[in-house]
């Protein structure tokens, strides 16, 4: 019973923290863009991007201890920090541990921002955008319920939304400032005083 | 007592317990804490936060009252580029 239970909890936290993780990751992809939502101001964007973050590390711990107390998983402390050497499926076990050390690094270098700086911290940061599709593929391949159809359907989803925040990310004018400051600015129509004085 | 402030703003006003530092070095104009502050900073064309009080525009005076407020801004300013300073 105990063991059911462990197993239960393990996979249901695992989908859990892949929600969890792919909302952190658009509300990362927004907060950067500097834009706030309609309502909702940038700080209480940065906040929520932050907790839900935070909220995913506790749905990983729990992810990982549950299935180390499950006989089931066969899972190793070894197993939770060195990938690959699992003894079931270890090549998609190990991009979970892969994952769960990307995520521990991205995380680390996020609380600890003020001691090590702005660009050692944007450099690890990065590293979500790798840790990301990785947790996915760890789900569906690794995952008991993977690849059930309401898995699938909510996995092509979720891809598809990061996808499009991903291809925002990379376009012209995503951040705010580049609206405020960029070249689109330094072309906009001269002032109307000096317009007349060169007609003049 | 009421001591004068030394930056040479209004000769009459207190001397304010704390100061929101700008780094302007790093300032990058995000403006979470022109949101946070819109007491005491407005937001420039370009984004960038401008201190309402002309006394000075990089350690900005903050009354007791805001002080939480702007240790927020300072815990959330995304590039780090904010400090609270007392005296």
């Amino acid at each position: 019973m105990f063991d059911d239970t462990m197993w239960a909890f393990g996979r249901a936290s695992g989908i859990v923290d892949l929600v969890l993780l792919t909302v952190a990751v658009l509300g990362g992809i927004l907060t950067r863009s500097g834009r706030p939502l309609p309502g909702i101001p940038r700080f209480a964007l940065s906040l929520a991007h932050r907790n839900v973050s935070m909220l995913a590390v506790v749905f990983l711990v729990l992810h990982v201890a549950t299935l180390l107390l499950d006989p089931y998983a066969k899972l190793t402390i070894a197993d939770v920090v060195v990938p690959f050497a699992g003894a079931e499926k270890p090549f998609w076990l190990g991009l979970g541990t892969v994952a769960f050390d990307l995520l521990v690094a991205v995380v680390a270098t996020a609380l600890l921002q003020r001691a090590i700086g702005t660009k050692a911290f944007r450099a690890v940061h990065w590293l979500t955008y790798a840790m990301w599709p990785v947790a996915v593929l760890h789900s569906v391949f690794d995952g008991t319920d993977g690849t059930d159809a309401w898995f699938v359907v909510g996995t092509v989803l979720a891809t598809a939304a990061v996808l499009a925040a991903v291809a925002w990310r990379l376009s012209h004018g995503f951040l705010e400032t580049q609206s405020l400051r960029g070249p689109d600015r330094l072309r906009a129509p001269q002032r109307p005083d000096a317009e007349l004085r060169r007609v003049s | 007592m009421t001591r004068l402030d030394p930056r040479g703003a209004s000769p009459d006003a207190p001397v304010p317990a704390a100061r929101l530092h700008i780094d302007w070095t790093r300032c990058d104009g995000r403006g979470l804490c022109t949101e946070l502050l819109p007491e005491l900073l407005d937001r420039d064309e370009w984004g960038y936060p401008i201190a309402r009080s002309l006394s000075d525009r990089s350690d900005v005076p903050v009354p007791p009252e805001l002080e939480q407020a702007a240790l927020d801004a300072v815990t959330l300013c995304p590039v780090i580029a904010l400090r609270l300073t007392r005296r």
